[in-house]
Order: C-alpha cells, then sequence, then structure tokens
C-alpha cells in the first residue's frame, strides 16, 4: 500500500502563477481558489455542477470548479475570471458583455464568461453539438444563436439577461470571423 | 463530507489491487457524480483512488472498422472524435444530449457507466432506498415516481440508469473491457449493468473492484444511419424522460436490420430486441414503427405517476426510425 493521507501538497498554476497548497483532500478547486487563493471571481452558486457559475479553464478547457477535488487536478493550469484580461485590457468577449450589458446582478458573470472563452476554443475547434443538424459534417460550426443557447446551457442567469449574453457572444464570434 | 485518502493511480492493477483490498474505496475519474454524491453523503469513501491518469486515454479506430475506446478518455472528446461523428453518430448524438459543455469536458467514458441512479429518493440519505442500504425499503414504489422505471423494474427498486451514452452503446452491441482482481474479460453492454431484483445495490455484473478499462464498438457499417432522441423536461441540460437510440439498415423499402436501445425506462439501457425482431423483413413505415413498439412496450408496467412513459417511449421509436428511413444514407 502506497502512502496515502487526508491531506495533501497541490501544486497548481493559477492565472500564470505557480502555487503551491497544503489541502484537505475534500478541498475542491473552487474552494481552494476562493478560500486559499483568495481569488473569488468564481462564485459558489449551486455548489452541485448545475448552475456554472464556478466554471474555470482547467488545462484550457472550460469545467465546473466545484465538483472537481484540487488534490486530482495537481499539477495542471487553472484560469479563471482574475486571468481572462489581458495585462488590465478586457478580452473582446469581456468587451462585448460591457457593450451588451450582458449582465444584471452580475453573480453569474463570472461563469459565463469563462464558459464563453471555453465554449468559442470549442467552436473553432469544429465540435458539433445536439442542435448540430449532421454531426457527421466536418467543417466550420454556423454559430447560431439556437447553438449558442444550447452550449451555454450549463449556465444559468437567474436574472434572464440570456438575450444580452447571446448577443455580446454572437458578437465576439462575429469580430473573429471577420478580423 | 467524510475524510478520504487519495491514491493517483498510473497502473490499472495496482488500482485494482487498492480498491479490491479496501471495502469503503471508490474510483475517482471526472468526478461529475461522485464529488456531488460525497457532498450528499450519498457515497462516503474513505479511499479515493484517481484512475484519470491511467493509460486509458486513446480512442483506437481498427482496421475492420471496430472501435476501442479507453476508459479515460472524456465524453466531450468521445463525441467530437471524427470517426465516431461519421461511423457512430448515435454515439457523438447521445453524447452530445447529455449534461453540459463543462461536464462533458470532465466525464470519462468508464465513469459514465458507472454513474448512478438520479432517483430523488436515493440521492436523499434522510429516505429509505434499498440500493443505498438494501432492506431500508423503497420509498420511490409508492412515492414520486414520474422519472422512474417503467420496464424491468422490480418491488425493490425503480430506479433507471442516467446514462445518455450507455442507451447508444447497448444499440451498437458494444462491449465493456474490464479487469477484475482475477483478471481482464469483455462483458457485453447489455449484460454490464443488472436488473434490480432483490440486490439494487449491485448494480454491474462486474465483480467486487473491477476496473472498467474500455469499450469496444464492433464494426457496424450501416450504423452511419443511426441516432439518438431524447424527451426531457427543458430544452437543454436535463436528464431524460425517455429517449431512443436506433440504427437502421434498409433493403429497399424494407427494414433489412435493426437496432434500439430505449433510456430512462430501466436499471440498465433497454435494448429493445422484441421490437428489433418484429420489424425484420417488414416495410420501414410509421405502421411498422408503431406496431414494433408496441411489441416491446407490452411488457411495460407503468408505475402510478409514469404511465404516461409508454406513448413517450412508443412516439419517440417512431419518430426516431421514420427520420432515419429518411435520411439518405452516407
Amino acid at each position: 500500500m502506497p502512502e496515502v493521507t487526508e491531506r495533501s501538497s497541490v501544486t497548481l498554476a493559477v492565472n500564470g502563477e505557480q502555487q503551491r497548497l497544503r489541502l484537505d483532500n475534500r478541498t475542491t478547486l473552487l474552494d481552494a481558489l476562493r478560500e486559499q487563493l483568495g481569488l473569488i471571481g468564481a462564485k459558489k452558486g449551486c455548489d452541485h455542477g448545475q448552475c456554472g457559475s464556478c466554471t474555470v479553464l482547467l488545462d484550457g478547457r472550460r469545467v465546473k470548479s466545484c465538483l472537481i477535488f484540487a488534490v486530482a487536478v495537481s499539477g495542471s493550469a487553472v484560469v479563471s475570471v482574475e486571468g481572462l484580461a489581458d495585462r488590465g485590457n478586457l478580452r473582446p468577449l469581456q468587451q462585448c458583455f460591457v457593450d451588451h450589458d450582458a449582465f444584471q446582478c452580475g453573480y453569474c458573470t463570472s461563469g459565463q464568461l469563462c464558459s464563453a472563452t471555453g465554449m468559442l476554443d470549442e467552436v473553432r475547434r469544429g465540435w458539433p453539438s445536439v442542435v448540430t443538424e449532421d454531426v457527421a459534417a466536418a467543417g466550420p460550426v454556423r454559430l447560431t444563436d439556437e447553438e449558442i443557447r444550447e452550449r451555454m446551457s450549463g449556465n444559468l442567469c437567474r436574472c434572464a439577461a440570456y438575450p444580452q449574453i447571446v448577443a455580446a457572444i454572437r458578437a465576439t464570434a462575429t469580430a473573429e470571423v471577420t478580423r | 463530507m467524510r475524510t478520504f485518502r487519495y491514491h493517483r493511480a498510473t497502473d490499472p492493477a495496482e488500482a485494482v489491487r487498492l480498491v479490491a483490498g479496501e471495502p469503503e474505496a471508490a474510483y475517482l475519474g471526472g468526478g461529475t457524480n461522485l464529488v456531488d454524491q460525497m457532498k450528499l453523503s450519498v457515497q462516503r469513501p474513505r479511499l479515493l483512488v484517481d484512475v484519470t491518469r491511467l493509460p486509458l486515454g486513446s480512442v483506437e479506430p481498427l482496421p475492420d472498422g471496430a472501435l476501442r475506446i479507453g476508459a479515460t478518455v472524456r465524453n466531450s472528446d468521445l463525441a467530437a472524435h471524427p470517426v465516431v461523428r461519421r461511423d457512430f453518430p448515435v454515439l457523438t448524438r447521445a453524447l452530445l444530449a447529455a449534461a453540459s459543455g463543462q461536464l462533458r469536458n470532465m466525464a470519462t467514458v468508464g465513469g459514465n457507466l458507472l454513474q448512478r441512479t438520479r432517483c430523488v429518493y436515493f440521492q436523499d440519505v434522510g429516505k429509505p432506498c434499498n440500493k443505498r442500504e438494501p432492506g431500508a425499503g423503497c420509498s420511490a414504489l409508492d412515492g414520486q415516481n414520474r422519472d422512474l422505471a417503467i420496464l424491468g423494474w422490480s418491488p425493490s427498486c425503480v430506479a433507471t440508469h442516467p446514462s445518455d451514452m450507455a442507451v447508444a452503446l447497448a444499440a451498437l452491441d458494444a462491449r465493456v473491457e474490464v479487469l477484475e482482481p482475477d483478471g481482464a474479460r469483455e462483458i457485453p453492454l447489455t449484460e454490464f449493468h443488472r436488473l434490480p431484483g432483490d440486490r439494487p445495490d449491485r448494480e454491474t455484473t462486474m465483480a467486487p473492484g473491477g476496473l472498467v478499462t474500455g469499450v469496444r464498438i464492433p464494426a457496424l457499417p450501416y450504423a452511419r444511419r443511426s441516432t439518438y432522441r431524447k424527451a426531457r423536461d427543458r430544452a437543454s441540460f436535463a436528464f431524460a424522460v425517455g429517449s431512443v437510440a436506433a440504427v437502421l439498415d434498409l433493403d429497399g423499402d424494407l427494414v433489412r436490420d435493426v437496432r434500439i436501445a430505449y433510456g430512462a425506462v430501466a436499471h440498465r439501457p433497454w435494448r429493445a430486441r422484441l421490437a428489433e425482431e418484429a420489424l425484420r423483413g417488414r416495410p420501414a413505415t410509421v405502421e411498422s414503427f408503431g406496431l414494433a413498439a408496441d411489441e416491446e412496450l407490452a411488457a411495460a408496467r407503468p408505475l402510478p405517476h409514469n404511465g404516461f412513459k409508454v406513448p413517450l417511449i412508443r412516439n419517440l421509436t417512431v419518430r426516431t426510425l421514420a427520420d432515419l428511413a429518411e435520411t439518405a444514407p452516407r
């Protein structure tokens, strides 16, 4: 039996900075970010993977940090909403959220931004969704509003800012294509 | 949450040895179900053996048209795999109909097969449940059973298996590759999950400590004409109320062969062999599809709140097969 304990040393690259933590194995990635590292952008909403407010990028992919034990992702790179901006300049997606007023109370916004960042990357890779008509057809995804809604369905906004969020994401994607 | 020891496994045999040697051990895959249930105290492992770094992360198309899928492949990667999209669209569609983008990026193929029922009584430790505690009783039988089984249930348990992916795999005659303390073997997907009988706590036919190492889908050229249709209470990100996976092979206007599996109706993905038998050699029409579904659903025993599932599954069967019949083969 190898040595296993109820506490572990965890190494995480968070928003480009190397962090070394000693954690109770029960600590979720969300709690490590919020309680250990003081990064309170990722929100604890439902704490059961249903609302999306805790979404961060883990090794470049969007995930729900409330359902991940930090110890299980030791060695990984995490980007939270605090790490999205580029040296203090808003990313195009963030600017589009501002321009389209894509938030009301703002509680879900961090998760929406991280999720949309990951989602747009999935679109760039040509991943289909369940509303894609022909999943077998290769080629670029036509990012209709229906596609955006389906792909963002893991993020709830109880203020119902959905139309603005969809508009902001659509504007980001359109700007990318025409750039 | 109870405290637990954590071990990151790098070798399948070591992982099996650790879990088989500790009665309160569990494998940790993507964690989308297990971590949630640990928070609810539905599962209380003393040891988590993390299997996500095992060398089981590839999707390998084999020369004969079969496909080998490693157990640690993430659901999102499998759904987007070009060969899966082209040759087994029913699998891509089932995967994409499940959960959310974030959860699909986390969930693994092995974990998906081993996820637990979402029966609300199983998830509420304040209520008796034979699956959590054999002999405790079933709260669902006389409770809120709208979402629960219509086929294959027993007085001990009326829970359904929640996976969408497994329903597609059942229709594709997939085989589950497992490593047990006694060695490796393959189990047909349709025999991997157990019906509840009087031991609903025993969910699979794997030996205790068994580890899913992969899934193999045999070649099936006509699976290019396949799809998955899921009914749920909202447009996205919800478990199925009922679902149908279907693969259709036509000879002119006649059904040469067909594979059908139902989700959210039983303790395991329900392979509709009676419906398949009724359809072979018959005209590919809405009438035949309906009669075939009736053959299968004659065995249905709905609970007080879920009688609607019988016509729902019938309608899903008809629509799914009719859509496939209209699709030009690739």
